[in-house]
């Protein structure tokens, strides 16, 4: 099996895996970074979402061996210490998760979205957010809770 | 580790003490955080020893208090809620109470089930008295001490005061108090005092979840544990002839492969190899018989509501005569799909099977349904058999069936090693347990302008949905009265989707109620309420299964605070009302036309669920049960071809999204009645507003789900 080197969470990890493996299971069963979801393993619903390099990305479409050495990843364990980052407070103050298992891959788009586009418009959000699926219905907080932590970044 | 208390338990069987370190979550971090008018407060410590008094409460030295959460939690909110009710009558500081989830425990918890919006309904007592009782000891024990009538103290947050001023804390009187009588009647506040209930309090999950801390059944990481996928028969009806595991076997970090019944379990060292694996399996299958389409089920269906069953489900009246006796018969029918639930986190389930017992860890919305089914599967007494619960992705109802737990079961039994099973979203959608495809057929008998009969036909797969609850609404409000339902056979299997037997009717019967009411030319929100007066102060027949008053309350409330009657400028409206699962919802669509086609702006919601709990969680509850009921009545479809569904993953099955989710303002009725559930009931209502909302700003009405398939003719 081959082995890869990655930029994970601003550390270097060195994990052994066949080449198709989707950073996704690589995240979760190797490396105990459960965090990052599986929805539907075919780029569709946006719980595995990540940041490679700052962009949000499915994990379960990204083979390990597409990532180049020097990349960064960052899962929503790593997006901030102690759950501080400004979406994070935002999603605490409106209470947004139901079952909340759609939750982190709502936040990392969201951050991604945020560190791209500081004041975004409901038209931006609605772009940005499309790919991320949530059966228990909280659009309307993840929303609002967008636009708070846009106002408090 | 602390002492276990033997003490008298009548009420209550009780818990063990037990040194709670581990379990300490950081609740007070979200008080800290989330409200910037709340003070910073320091969390209390850890105590040594945790004093329990029943099965749902435990309070150490230090004052911090343990509240037991028994039911599953699904994204209902029911681990923060349900304690939220034992703090109150308790009287302590929601910020010193940590919550915790309680595994399968038959003889200290009933009912611990998560369906049927039932948690809140039926925990309200018990969870009010298990807060009362330790409250009343912990009263009597200061009273005691200070050698006072137990009526001259007061309690607030977790402390008791005397006349003179004096203080003492539940955390410096609990080991005494455990060792008092346990009161067979305490006394419950009265509503106007609660503290705790009817403020928001937020998830108790929270912090775990935005951080992507593990909490779910697909989290779980054990010992040994190997990973599972299993192969199953690509269509109902069809068995295993013949595999080959050769190709399978090969993969890297593939274990194992094995057969059980018509389906293959693949273990692996991890999620990525099984699934690999599972797809590198060749198999042969029998077709079944006859395997299904829709257009057979919708055939079947069409055909039976045309004509009446053997045997009413109710009758009053006489209907034929009335019919006969009418000016004239409006019908209209309606028809919906089958709906797999799509939970967000798939089916999943760790199970650990050896000779003498098995430990269940999982997704359950039933584990002590699962226990029996476990019990008599395994050939294994109940008592070796422990289940605990995790939090869940979403259950909709498909997390009340066991499927995924016996197959977890049986591969580690079969293998002798500790198994996680994990469902891809492939086999989540293609071995589902859907919302049942039917048809209605709604007949009213129109006499002077009055309508004098009420007819309904229903055609369902594998159950019945109105025949459940024929005494609701309309029954009551018309007096020639007839509820006539087919239950028709299907090998697909079927089971309870969220609000199972209103989650299509309701729009049926809504949508039916608004195109008779224009037929008559009244104001449909008038037709309503007079047929509501009807059955309030003359009612056909007896025992009817919904209040007429309440249900005329969160009319009038919904459309006062929707400006019905107005006409607003592109603002078209639709109204829906519906009583299910105990409580009472009304919703008014706002459609408006832009590009010449219909856009959902805003669902006005009025609720009557009697004392509200958590107001910022009911919130949430309401407007995804919205959201969800639009999406799912405007996108969801899914047909059968040979047996097998045609879509098997989110690009074959359009599930709803930010961008087309409403704006939701929603209105309570005040009430001091005991609390119903919020997980369902906002849903029904959902489809029925937005089709005659469609109906109002096009002139068309929608007779079929989903919607979107009917937007040619609507723009
Ligand atoms: S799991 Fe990656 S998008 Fe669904
Ligand atoms: S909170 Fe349950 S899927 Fe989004």
């Amino acid at each position: 099996m081959p082995s890869y080197q990655l930029n994970i969470n601003g550390q270097i990890k060195s994990v052994n895996a066949d080449a198709d493996t989707p950073i996704l299971w690589v995240l979760r069963d190797e490396l105990n970074l459960v965090g990052t979801k599986y929805g539907c393993g075919i780029a569709q619903c946006g719980t595995c979402t990540i940041h490679l390099d700052g962009n949000a990305i499915r994990s379960c479409s990204l083979p390990i061996s597409s990532v180049e050495s020097g990349q960064k990843i960052v899962t929503i364990e790593g997006l901030s210490e102690n759950a501080s980052h400004p979406l994070q407070e935002a999603w605490v103050e409106h209470d947004v998760p139901q079952c909340g298992y759609c939750q982190s891959g709502q936040i990392m788009s969201a951050a991604a979205l945020l560190k791209e586009n500081k004041r975004p418009s409901d038209e931006d959000i609605d772009e940005a957010m499309h790919g991320n699926i949530c059966r228990c219905g909280t659009y309307l907080r993840i929303k609002k809770a967008i636009k708070t932590a846009a106002k408090n970044m | 580790m602390a002492n276990l208390k033997q003490t008298n338990r009548r009420n209550f069987i009780k818990g063990s003490a037990i040194a709670g370190g581990g379990l300490i979550i950081g609740f007070n971090w979200i008080g800290c955080k989330g409200d910037s008018n709340v003070p910073l407060k320091v969390m209390k410590a850890i105590p040594k020893e945790w004093i329990d008094f029943n099965s749902f409460l435990k309070i150490g030295e230090t004052g911090l208090v343990t509240i037991m959460s028994p039911n599953p939690e699904i994204g209902q909110n029911i681990k923060t809620s349900m304690p939220m009710i034992v703090a109150e009558e308790l009287d302590v500081d929601w910020f010193d109470v940590v919550v915790e989830q309680a595994g399968l425990n038959t003889e200290w918890y009933t009912r611990q089930v998560a369906g049927g919006s039932q948690s809140i309904r039926q925990g309200w007592e018990s969870l009010r008295k298990a807060g009362a009782t330790a409250k009343h000891m912990l009263v009597e024990a200061a009273a005691k001490r200070w050698g006072i009538t137990p009526e001259e103290c007061k309690t607030a947050d977790g402390i008791i005061t005397n006349p003179s001023g004096e203080t003492l804390s539940y955390g410096e009187l609990a080991k005494e108090a455990s060792e008092l009588e346990v009161p067979e009647s305490p006394k419950l506040k009265d509503p106007k005092d609660f503290k705790i209930i009817g403020h928001s309090k937020r998830n108790v999950d929270l912090k775990k979840i935005i951080s992507g801390q593990p909490l779910f059944g697909l989290d779980t990481k054990k010992e040994g544990m190997v990973y599972a996928n299993v192969l199953r028969p690509p269509a109902f009806g069809s068995t295993l002839k013949d595999y080959n595991d050769e190709n399978a076997k090969s993969i890297n970090g593939v274990i194992d492969v094995i057969r059980f019944g018509d389906k293959i379990g693949v273990l692996a060292q991890n999620t990525w190899a099984a699934m690999k694996g599972k797809a590198a399996l060749v198999a042969q299958w029998n077709e079944g018989d006859k395997p299904e389409d829709t257009e057979y089920h919708n055939d079947l269906l069409s055909s039976h509501i045309e004509k009446k069953a053997e045997k009413p489900r109710r009758e009053d009246g006489d209907i034929d005569k009335a019919f006969k006796d009418s000016d004239e018969v409006f019908e209209r029918s309606y028809s919906a799909p089958f709906l797999p639930h799509n939970c967000m986190e798939p089916m999943n389930c760790y199970a650990d099977v050896t000779s003498d017992k098995a430990y269940i860890l999982g997704p359950i919305q039933t584990p002590e349904w699962q226990l029996s089914n476990l019990s008599a599967q395994l050939g294994m007494d109940k008592e070796n058999i422990n289940i605990e619960l995790t939090r869940m992705g979403g259950g909709f109802g498909r997390r009340l069936y066991g499927d995924y737990v016996a197959e977890a079961a049986e591969l580690s039994k079969l293998s002798q090693k500790p198994v996680q099973l994990v469902f891809t979203r492939e086999d989540d959608m293609l071995a589902g347990t859907y919302r049942p495809a039917s048809q209605y057929k709604f007949k009213a008998g129109i006499k002077d302008g009055k309508v004098i009969g009420y007819h309904l036909v229903e055609a369902c797969f594998n159950g019945e949905m109105f025949g459940q609850m024929p005494s609701n609404f309309p029954c009551g409000a018309i007096e020639n009265y007839r509820v006539d339902c087919h239950k028709l056979q299907t090998n697909i299997t079927t089971g309870a989707w969220r609000a199972p037997y209103a989650n299509f009717l309701a729009y049926a019967e809504q949508a039916f109620f608004d195109e008779l009411a224009s037929h008559l030319k009244i104001d449909p929100v008038e037709f309503r309420i007079k047929l509501l007066e009807r059955a309030k102060n003359d009612p056909t027949g007896e025992d009817l299964s919904y209040d007429p008053e309440r249900l005329i309350g969160v009319i009038k409330l919904a459309a006062e605070k929707a400006n019905w009657g107005q006409n607003e400028e592109n603002n078209f409206k639709g109204f829906c009302a519906y009583y299910s699962h105990n409580t009472y919802v009304a919703e008014v669509g706002h459609v408006s036309i832009k590009n010449d086609s219909p856009v959902i702006e805003k669902i006005t919601c009025a609720v009557d669920c009697g004392i509200v709990i958590n107001p910022i969680a009911a919130l949430n509850q309401i407007e995804g049960g919205i959201i969800d009921g639009i999406g799912h009545a405007m996108y969801s479809d899914f047909k059968f071809e040979n047996g097998a569904s045609t879509s098997n993953n989110f690009h074959q099955y359009r599930m709803i999204k930010m961008v087309e989710a409403p704006q939701v303002d929603v209105h309570f009725v005040e009430s001091t009645i005991d609390p119903t559930g919020l997980g369902e009931p906002t849903l029904p209502p959902a489809g029925g507003a937005v089709a005659n909302a469609f109906a109002a700003a096009t002139g068309n009405r929608i007779y079929s789900q989903p919607f979107v398939k009917h937007f040619e003719i609507l723009g």
